[in-house]
């Protein structure tokens, strides 16, 4: 298919250290397509972020091949790299005088000369960016005196400003409320349809997933599978999830619910 | 915008103050020149008394640019460690780089007589003591990294530093115990800092370290940038992470080793001025932190030298115990009036 963004070919992934290697996963062949908003789930140390660190090229996998645009990830410059992939991370953000408008500004690194400036061009998708996502009265915050819903917005308004075609976001709702988290995954999926963007997440919030994601990855120990929320509810798919015989998946109401 | 309104406005104001200053430091000292005469004088001019054009050519004026050129470079290389390691704290001092080049130069010093002579012939030149000090606090620097890739605790990397800085002065005390009288007064000098007594072909070379050190820097002020939000998300927007990393040693290991040669070890002034800077303009964007820092390393280096000669009295005070005079409130203050210390 011409839209594919991002396909993975008989992937493992794992680790290798000293002694052995460590398998995670097998043969993964994902599909990672123009306009959708695609949700990677499965249980804590499933290896969710191992996925993400080698399906963006910071870790190399055991064996296999990652396709960005139909050219190998390995095969990019980290410049070219940047214009095609951009992230938003959990880890937090060291302190600065940052404003929000500065932090999304320095998603057109990747665009700009040597010394960073920015055109009238940058500034326009800067403030598109930042319009897209709501932010604008914030613009000239710093970004240490915004919650934390406000702050995630700004980072995926940085993603924005990098303007490529696919942005990975490792756990975007977590330490938000109900409230935030419904916010942010609908502004996720409205920016998969205006943008014709690909964005893949990664969360533990399943039942919000499901209702709000067009295809979702789930994890589980033995399989990784791919497919729309609707088909892996008709599989069955997450009630391998957890490995626990009173958390069980009631697909009528597509959620979980304790036993 | 506002902002940049604002910015133009500071700039011009600490332009037209250093330029002031950079006068101001010429004209004072154990004897006052004139502010007129020194005018004339440095536009190429006759001055009415043929000692005070002495003095400006050949004390005051080469005193003045080391200041200058001292001030802009710790100044600057404290701005870039610490954005490098993400440590409000950091600076050529108190990482221990200013240690480093200090054991460097005992070495060259208090060692020249357990070296080879034709090495120690090399050593004792003003080369050898620039190239021993840069290698000192290089490695010291390349240690503290060594250190800080494998803890993520951006406050044991300033212990490690401090670490460093004492295991060298310990070396340092071992240097002095097998050393002369004669060595150990040149050293204990040298460790007091001085801007003066500098040739002007030391003032060249010293020139030349520094502009190499400042040109490295400018190019790092895009990766600093992007370094602003984590090493992570430089990668991802495409920063070569490696080599940015690798020129911002060099600029900071050639600034801080270069200047500690030759004006010995200076505290404070690295740390300081890149707070005054981000206090003053209220950014973190290098582009402009680059310039005021740069500015203002100059400018407050100037203050510490005018203050340093002591107006109207013959003794001059050792610059370092200046610097860490009004250096050590500044910080202290910095620290209780911000908390969160950005």
């Amino acid at each position: 298919m011409a839209n594919n963004i991002l396909t993975t070919e008989h992937l493992s992934i794992g680790y290798t250290s000293k002694k052995e290697t460590v398998t995670i996963a097998e043969n993964l062949n994902l599909n990672l397509q123009a306009g959708k908003l695609i949700a990677l789930i499965g249980a804590n140390g499933i290896g969710k972020s191992t996925l993400l660190r080698t399906i963006t090229g910071i870790q190399k996998p055991l064996q296999g091949t990652v396709f960005l645009n139909n050219k190998k990830i390995t095969s990019y410059e980290p410049l070219a790299l940047a214009q095609n992939l951009s992230m938003v991370l959990t880890e937090k953000l060291p302190p600065s005088n940052l404003t929000v408008f500065e932090l999304v500004a320095l998603g057109r690194q990747p665009y700009t000369n040597w010394i960073g400036t920015l055109s009238d061009a940058d500034v326009q998708i800067v403030q598109d960016a930042i319009e897209l996502t709501q932010i604008g009265h914030l613009s000239q915050k710093k970004h240490y005196e915004i919650s934390d819903g406000q702050l995630q917005k700004v980072l995926i308004a940085r993603a924005l400003a990098q303007d490529t075609p696919l942005i990975i976001l490792d756990e975007p709702t977590t330490h938000l409320d109900l409230l935030h988290k419904v916010s942010l995954l609908k502004l996720l999926k409205k920016l998969t349809h205006e943008t014709g963007k690909c964005i893949l997440f990664s969360t533990h919030d399943i039942d919000m997933a499901i209702q709000l994601s067009d295809e979702m990855i789930i994890m589980t120990p033995e399989t990784v599978v791919q497919d729309d929320p609707c088909n892996l509810i008709t599989k069955g798919s997450f009630n391998t999830l957890f490995k626990d015989e009173h958390i069980v998946f009631d697909s009528e109401k597509g959620k979980f619910v304790i036993t | 915008m506002n902002n940049q309104k604002r910015n133009t406005i500071l700039f011009s104001f600490l332009f037209l103050g250093l330029i002031v200053l950079f006068f101001v430091n010429i004209s004072l000292g154990s004897i006052t020149i004139p502010f007129k005469e020194v005018y004339t004088c440095l536009t190429g001019g006759q001055s009415s008394k043929s000692t005070w054009e002495y003095i400006i050519i050949n004390y005051r004026l080469p005193k003045a640019i080391t200041a200058v050129l001292v001030g802009m470079g710790l100044s600057i290389s404290g701005l870039l460690m610490q954005t490098l390691f993400r440590n409000p704290l950091a600076g050529p001092y108190v990482l221990g780089l200013s240690s480093g080049a200090s054991l460097g130069v005992a070495f060259v010093i208090l060692g020249a007589s357990v070296l080879p002579s034709f090495l120690s012939g090399i050593l004792l030149s003003p080369y050898g003591i620039v190239l021993a000090s840069t290698l000192g606090s290089t490695s010291v620097l390349l240690l503290v990294l060594l250190v800080s890739q494998r803890l993520r605790d951006t406050m044991a990397i300033l212990i490690v530093g401090l670490m460093f800085g004492s295991f060298t002065s310990a070396v340092v005390g071992v240097l002095t115990y097998f050393s002369s009288a004669e060595q150990l007064q040149k050293f204990t000098f040298w460790s007091m800092g001085n801007l003066g007594n500098l040739s002007w072909t030391s003032i060249l070379i010293l020139t030349i370290c520094v502009l190499l050190g400042l040109f490295l820097s400018l190019l790092s002020i895009k990766p600093l940038n992007a370094l602003l939000l984590g090493e992570n998300y430089a990668k991802s927007m495409g920063l070569n992470f490696n080599r940015a990393r690798l020129i911002i040693i060099l600029a900071t290991s050639i600034l801080a080793g270069s200047i500690t040669a030759y004006a010995g070890p200076i505290a404070f002034i690295g740390l300081a001025v890149p707070h005054i800077a981000k206090l003053v303009f209220q950014t973190s964007n290098h582009t402009v932190l680059f310039w005021s820092t740069l500015l203002f390393g100059a400018a407050i280096m100037l203050v510490c030298d005018v203050v340093s000669q002591m107006p109207g009295m013959e003794i001059t005070l050792p610059i370092n115990a200046i610097t860490s005079i009004l250096g050590a409130p500044v910080v202290i203050w910095l620290l209780i009036r911000k908390r969160n210390f950005k």
